[in-house]
């Protein structure tokens, strides 16, 4: 009786749970095991030959994770798992999968010997056959050569993951600095050559998370603004965090830096396909540490040249908007929209908030009194709380536009409003 | 390795469980003590903790120490289980050089790596682009932030007080010995007279240490809050001299043990524990004079 | 003449007092073994159904049961209670008992303080768990608590945690001086070191480690307190501090500490193998060796948990030769289990059933490990279930199951009774599917790049995430089984005879089953 039910709830479940497999079957990390096809096969350059090994590496992935599934769990073995790491698209990348197989057939193949042996005597020399024990216990010569052998083994590894290592560790002459600054909990890019830099949130939404929507198939690894790179450049990333320690990994990349506050970490990467990659935030970072994706749109040079002109004017806007006289309504609108990516995380859409971690700000005492105080607490957060110091992550029209939203919406009809201009100037009085 | 003696298994004890009741007290009603204190709560409460605990802590340690002393007179000790006691304090003073190892740890990755690196030297010193201005230097006479961290005036210097604090122990430690080859050469008076020299000296040495302190919080602003520097300073020489501190107890409950008469020339291994471990704050002494004050 | 002076011996015929305060203010190594084992038992216990909280939330991409925030909580404290709530005093507890009988030794060297050692464990887990209680939550920094996570953004509770973990390492450093005395100072005589049985030798290494890093352990969360309360900036960049300071200070503790947790199994098994092979262990002197090497070894590689925090090139590689050395004297381990079996003369006994699972299973964590030692791989590795996969099998198999072979050993000597073999059996093969079906799934998911500590997670990990909790509820609910099996085994059951096992050998198995109350009064001899 009890198991029936059991196994009616597992079928329902996984039954619910393949559907949503077959939503995910496009995946990210798209299968680009084409991409070395006949077609670039003729061509001379070494770089082509590097791809055909890699090639070669993925099928022996593929082998490997179906030996592996057939060995482990034969009925549920499904190619589409994702049981083996991802080659990548990058140098780097590729070397590191080419390590981890090297290694996982070492082991496998120790393991095979190893536990054959084991395996024999556990069959052959069982009491219940009436085995006699033998008598040795001690053979310094197999001693030394199990010592030996390992050791050897060792060293044979050791070679090509220096070798990787070294190039992993090489960020010189590269073409484009970048600077990934971690926040609780997103990313922020700065294209430090070209002066400009933007946030960038996790854009999937609460209601998909909470199972009150269908989950896309980007569930959890979709942002709003990627990390936009050219290909086939040399894109040095320079990290650090704002506030706690994070770490930026890209898997197709074989890239992964912890971002330390007060500290920059340097890494490369050159990206030689085109295309959407996706990771996550991998060091546990606080409360939404599950939820800081990581995004990256590599392009091709043209694309990323107009891409970089028209960032580059719109920050010219952004700083202009300062400057604007702003009217009520306009600034009620944006507001809305910047309190919606950056404070209803935590304060939740209709200013409820979660108390006692995030404290309502619908009625707040702070939101419906004096302005010195709300300024004080956007611009300059408070430290050794989750409430960070806005005045670095959001321009002074944002800022202005979120706190006069924050007065007036909900109920919190004090009819106030502060201008950009008073924000600059409250901003600069410190 | 065990031979064919008289072994003493004590009978049931009540101290451990006091001791443990104690020790928790205390350390909780510490614990709340600091927090509800930054949380600009009422501390009354926790205080009171803290000093039940303590007060059970005191009982139990004059319970328990006059327990052992009781029977180490009633000569149920065999020389098997002096052993375990020398190994037991042996092992006790290693692991607390492990504990001071890790301050030093601190204060040597501090002035070799991330200070350097802060300021813009070394595998990551393009950590300086995110404190312009910011140069390394050792002693660290400015912070990367000087908001949060106001930096000291100035420093300690080693050749004044510390150097006759330097002075001071390494004499306390051979008075001691002097003291201990009196004991045993059973001259109970010299005995007295090295033990107490023993202890005004190690007194001088806290005297000395806390004007030192004196002086670097009112007049340098030589602080815990002023960065690295004083963190690692204060922590070493604040942990060094709560060692002193209970070092000098030691040696003055030694004294008093002395005074009624306890120890024989062949059986003292009170005293001699309390030596040792005299001697190994000596030797962390001259760690911390070279390191925290003279390079 | 009785050797052992007892003032009151006389007058409790050496048995024990009766009533709570035999537990309270008990000198015996074997009540004070007791309740190590106990203690340990709940704390697997509780520690396990954070275990469930975590799998249950994880069963579907979504949040379902938990908010992220509590879920950190359960993390934290999952790993936190697992380590120096399960393993550490169980090991401790099998010593207490062990210790004494296997060197002919009346009782451990410093029995008081022994005393004092277990009952400030659950004065310190009083706290600890007191913590989930209080405004702000439990720590939620995970076990590995890395500033300035813990530090200017932990709870406020993380003042509570800072001083439960000074309590359980006075504990720890107390119980490990006490074992060190014992060993040194109370063998039989006639045995020499190279005669001491593998479990004594294992655990005098493992003792020096605790004393070697569990102050460091104090070190670093007294710095973390300082920063919290004092103002200090150990930890901070804006005062000259360093963030990565707090790791290299933890994993100096951390990487030997994980050792810790594996040697007294490794002496354990030590005894198990050759009793079912019934043939003498292959390679006592390299054993030991080996030990030693492992032990020395783990001082030198704890960067190996930081590759991607910026170390150095220098230091990187350095730590990845060191780390993957060890595989050399934990691989001369294996082979010689192995060859300890090779044409022995096999049962398959609950205990050797745990302890070739044992071998099989650790082998295989090893190899992970190894994986993760290379550096560069290790980038892809990193906080990934590929790391949780790793550690899983050489605790839960490797250490978890290195406590069951060991209780299942010993049971008939502690309570006089043989346990029910069936029951054992059973709870063996239950526990081997399940936990294999918890664990390994977890290799794919970490490839396939799901992070660690996290709450939630994209589509592609659905499936192998339900398998696991599937394996992990399945693992968790037998271990009630095991429960029933001691309690049965304590009340009664077929009586054992002194020893009760064909191939065993030590000096345990020459005193009667049960144990008595006080034993080696007089040292034996041994030859
Ligand atoms: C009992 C506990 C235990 C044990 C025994 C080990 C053993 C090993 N561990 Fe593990 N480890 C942990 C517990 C343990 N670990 C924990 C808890 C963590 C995570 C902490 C956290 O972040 O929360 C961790 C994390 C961890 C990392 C960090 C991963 C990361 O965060 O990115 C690394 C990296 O090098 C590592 C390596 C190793 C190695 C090389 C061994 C070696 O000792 C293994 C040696 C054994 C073998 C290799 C198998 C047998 C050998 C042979 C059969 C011989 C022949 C073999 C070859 C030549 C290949 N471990
Ligand atoms: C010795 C140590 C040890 C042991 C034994 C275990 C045992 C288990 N662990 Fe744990 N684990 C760690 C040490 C250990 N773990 C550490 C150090 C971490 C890292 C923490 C961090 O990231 O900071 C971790 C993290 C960790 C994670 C990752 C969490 C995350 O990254 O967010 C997961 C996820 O599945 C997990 C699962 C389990 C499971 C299912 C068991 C099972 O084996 C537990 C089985 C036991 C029981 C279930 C208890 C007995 C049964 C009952 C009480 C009856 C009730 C039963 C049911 C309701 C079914 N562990
Ligand atoms: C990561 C979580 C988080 C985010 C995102 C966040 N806040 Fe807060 N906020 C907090 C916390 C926590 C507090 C309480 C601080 C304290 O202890 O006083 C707070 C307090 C406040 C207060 C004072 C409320 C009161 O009455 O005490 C205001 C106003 C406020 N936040 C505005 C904002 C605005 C505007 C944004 C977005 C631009 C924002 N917050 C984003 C966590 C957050
Ligand atoms: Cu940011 Cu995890
Ligand atoms: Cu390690």
């Amino acid at each position: 009786m009890f198991s029936q039910l059991f196994s009616v709830f597992l079928t329902y479940v996984y039954t619910q749970n393949c559907y949503i497999r077959e939503q995910a079957f496009t995946l990210r990390w798209p299968v680009r095991a084409n991409t070395a096809s006949s077609e670039g096969l003729d061509a001379k350059s070494d770089k082509n030959k590097t791809l055909w090994r890699h090639s070669m590496m993925r099928v022996h992935a593929k082998r490997a994770g179906v030996l592996l599934s057939g060995l482990m769990l034969p009925a549920l073995s499904h190619a589409d798992w994702g049981m083996n790491m991802v080659p990548g698209v990058t140098g780097t990348s590729n070397e590191i999968f080419s390590l981890h197989m090297t290694i996982l057939w070492i082991c496998v193949a120790i393991g095979v010997v190893v536990f054959g042996v084991m395996f024999w005597s556990i069959i052959a020399h069982r009491k219940s056959d009436d085995r006699e024990p033998a008598h040795f216990h001690e053979n310094t010569a197999v001693e030394i050569l199990w010592t030996i052998i390992p050791f050897v083994i060792l060293v044979a590894m050791a070679i090509p993951a220096t070798a990787t290592l070294v190039d992993m560790y090489d960020t010189s002459e590269s073409d484009i600095d970048i600077k990934v600054t971690g926040y609780q909990w997103k990313w922020k890019y700065d294209y430090i050559n070209d002066d400009f830099g933007y946030f960038s949130n996790l854009a999937t939404s609460q209601d998909e998370i909470y199972n009150r929507l269908e989950k896309n198939e980007n569930y959890l690894l979709e942002v709003d603004n990627p990390l936009v790179i050219p290909v086939g450049k040399k894109v040095r990333l320079l990290l650090t965090a704002n506030d706690v320690i994070h770490s930026w990994w890209v898997p197709e990349f074989g890239v992964k830096k912890d971002a330390i506050p007060g500290f920059i970490n340097e890494t490369w990467t050159r990206v030689d396909e085109p295309g959407i990659y996706r990771g996550q935030c991998t060091e546990l970072c606080g409360t939404y540490h599950g939820f800081m994706p990581v995004v990256v749109k590599a392009v091709p040079q043209e694309e990323y040249d107009s891409w970089l002109a028209e960032q580059k004017a719109a920050a010219e806007k952004e700083r202009e908007l300062t400057q604007k006289d702003w009217t009520m309504d306009e600034l009620m609108e944006r507001g809305e929209k910047v309190y919606a990516t950056a404070c209803a995380a935590c304060h939740q859409a209709d200013g409820s908030g979660a108390p006692p971690a995030f404290p309502a700000l619908k009625g707040s005492a702070i939101a419906t009194g004096d302005m010195a105080g709300h300024l004080d607490i956007v611009v300059n957060g408070k430290p050794g709380t989750a409430m960070q110091a806005f005045g670095e992550q959001l321009n002074e029209a944002d800022l202005a536009a979120v706190i006069t939203y924050e007065r007036n919406a909900w109920g919190n009809n004090t009819g106030d409003m502060v201008t950009p201009k008073e924000v600059f100037d409250y901003k600069n009085q410190q | 390795m065990a031979t064919n003696q008289t072994y003493y298994v004590p009978e049931q004890s009540k101290w451990p469980i006091i001791a443990t009741v104690g020790l928790g007290l205390t350390l909780y009603g510490v614990a709340s003590i600091m927090v509800n204190g930054s949380q600009g709560e009422s501390t009354a409460g926790s205080w009171a903790l803290f000093w039940i605990g303590a007060l059970i802590m005191a009982y139990m340690l004059f319970g328990w120490f006059g327990n052992v002393i009781r029977e180490s007179r009633a000569g149920l000790y065999s020389p098997q289980m002096d052993r375990s006691f020398r190994w037991g304090m042996s092992w006790f003073i290693f692991s607390e050089v492990m504990f001071f190892a890790a301050f030093f740890g601190a204060l040597f990755y501090a002035r070799v790596f991330a200070v350097p690196w802060l300021g813009g030297e070394g595998d990551r010193g393009s950590s300086n682009m995110l404190w312009e201005g910011f140069q390394a230097t050792w002693p660290l006479l400015n912070n990367p932030d000087p908001q949060a961290y106001p930096a000291p005036k100035d420093i300690i210097g080693p050749w004044g007080l510390p150097l006759i604090n330097t002075v001071l122990l390494v004499t306390s430690s051979f008075t001691v010995t002097v003291a201990h080859h009196a004991l045993k050469a059973d001259n109970r008076k010299k005995l007295k007279i090295w033990l107490a020299a023993t202890i005004v000296l190690a007194l001088a040495f806290l005297v000395l240490q806390g004007e030192e302190y004196v002086h670097a919080y009112q007049e340098l602003d030589l602080t815990l809050q002023s960065g690295i520097y004083g963190s690692t300073f204060f922590m070493l020489t604040g942990f060094h001299g709560a060692h002193v501190m209970l070092g000098t107890l030691m040696l003055i409950i030694m004294l008093v043990r002395i005074q009624k008469g306890h120890f024989s020339a062949e059986k003292h291994f009170g005293f001699e524990a309390a030596s040792w471990y005299w001697h190994f704050v000596d030797v962390v002494w001259l760690g911390l004079f070279v390191f925290v004050y003279v390079l | 003449m009785s050797a052992v002076a007892d003032t009151h011996a006389q007058a409790h015929h050496h048995g024990p007092a009766s009533g709570i305060t035999r537990w309270l203010f008990t000198t015996n190594h074997k009540d004070i073994g007791t309740m190590y084992l106990v203690f340990s038992f709940t704390m697997f216990l509780l520690g396990g159904t954070m275990a469930m909280v975590i799998r249950a939330e994880l069963f579907q991409p979504g949040l379902q049961i938990v908010q992220p925030e509590f879920f950190n909580q359960m993390t934290t404290m999952h790993g936190l209670i697992m380590v120096f709530g399960a393993v550490m005093p169980a090991f401790v507890g099998l010593a207490n008992w062990m210790l004494p009988l296997m060197i002919g030794a009346p009782d451990m060297a410093l029995p008081r303080m022994n005393n004092w050692s277990f009952w400030l464990l659950p004065c310190a887990f009083l706290i600890l768990v007191s913590t989930l209680f209080m405004s702000g939550g439990a720590p939620n920094f995970g076990w590995t608590f890395y500033a300035p996570l813990s530090t200017t953004y932990g709870p406020p509770s993380t003042t509570f945690f800072i001083f439960a973990v000074h309590i359980m390492g006075i504990s720890s450093i107390m119980g490990a001086i006490n074992v060190i005395a014992t060993i040194l100072n109370l063998r039989a005589p006639g045995m020499t070191l190279m005669k001491m049985p593998l479990f004594v030798w294992t655990w005098l290494i493992t003792a020096f480690l605790l004393i070697a890093v569990m102050p460091v352990l104090a070190g670093v969360v007294t710095m973390m307190l300082m920063d919290i309360n004092f103002g200090t900036s150990f930890f901070d960049a804006s005062g000259g501090g360093d963030p990565v300071l707090f790791q290299h200070v933890f994993w100096f503790f951390g990487h030997p500490e994980v050792y810790i947790m594996i040697l007294p199994a490794f002496g354990a098994v030590s005894h198990i193998i050759p009793a079912f092979s019934r043939k003498r262990l292959f390679g006592y002197a390299s054993m030991v060796y080996a030990v030693g090497a492992i032990a020395l070894l783990s001082f030198i590689v704890w960067a190996h948990h930081m590759f991607t925090v910026g170390v150095p090139i220098a230091g990187q590689l350095f730590f990845m030769y060191a780390t993957m050395l060890i595989a050399v004297p934990t691989g001369v381990k294996v082979f010689n289990w192995v060859a300890t079996m090779f044409r022995g003369s096999l049962t398959f006994e609950a205990p050797m059933l745990f302890a070739v699972a044992f071998v099989i299973l650790f082998t295989i964590g090893g190899f992970s490990g190894l994986m993760l030692a290379i550096a560069p791989a290790d980038f892809q590795y990193h906080d990934t279930y590929f790391v949780v996969a790793h550690f899983h099998y050489v605790l839960v198999p490797g250490a978890i199951f290195g406590i069951f072979a060991s209780a299942y050993f010993w049971l008939p000597k502690w309570t006089g009774h043989m346990y029910d073999e069936t029951l054992a059996k059973t709870h063996f093969w239950l526990s081997f599917i399940g936990m294999n079906l918890a664990f390994f799934p977890m290799h794919f998911l970490g490839l396939a790049g799901m992070p660690r500590r996290i709450p939630d997670y994209a589509l592609q990990f659905a499936d192998f995430n339900m398998v696991s909790s599937i394996g992990a509820f399945m693992f968790g609910a037998t271990q009630l089984l095991f429960l029933a099996i001691v309690i049965k085994c304590v009340r009664g059951g077929e009586k054992a005879a002194a020893k009760p096992w064909e191939g065993a050998e030590g000096l345990e198995w020459t005193v009667p089953s049960p144990a008595p109350y006080h034993t080696f009064a007089t040292p034996p001899e041994v030859k």
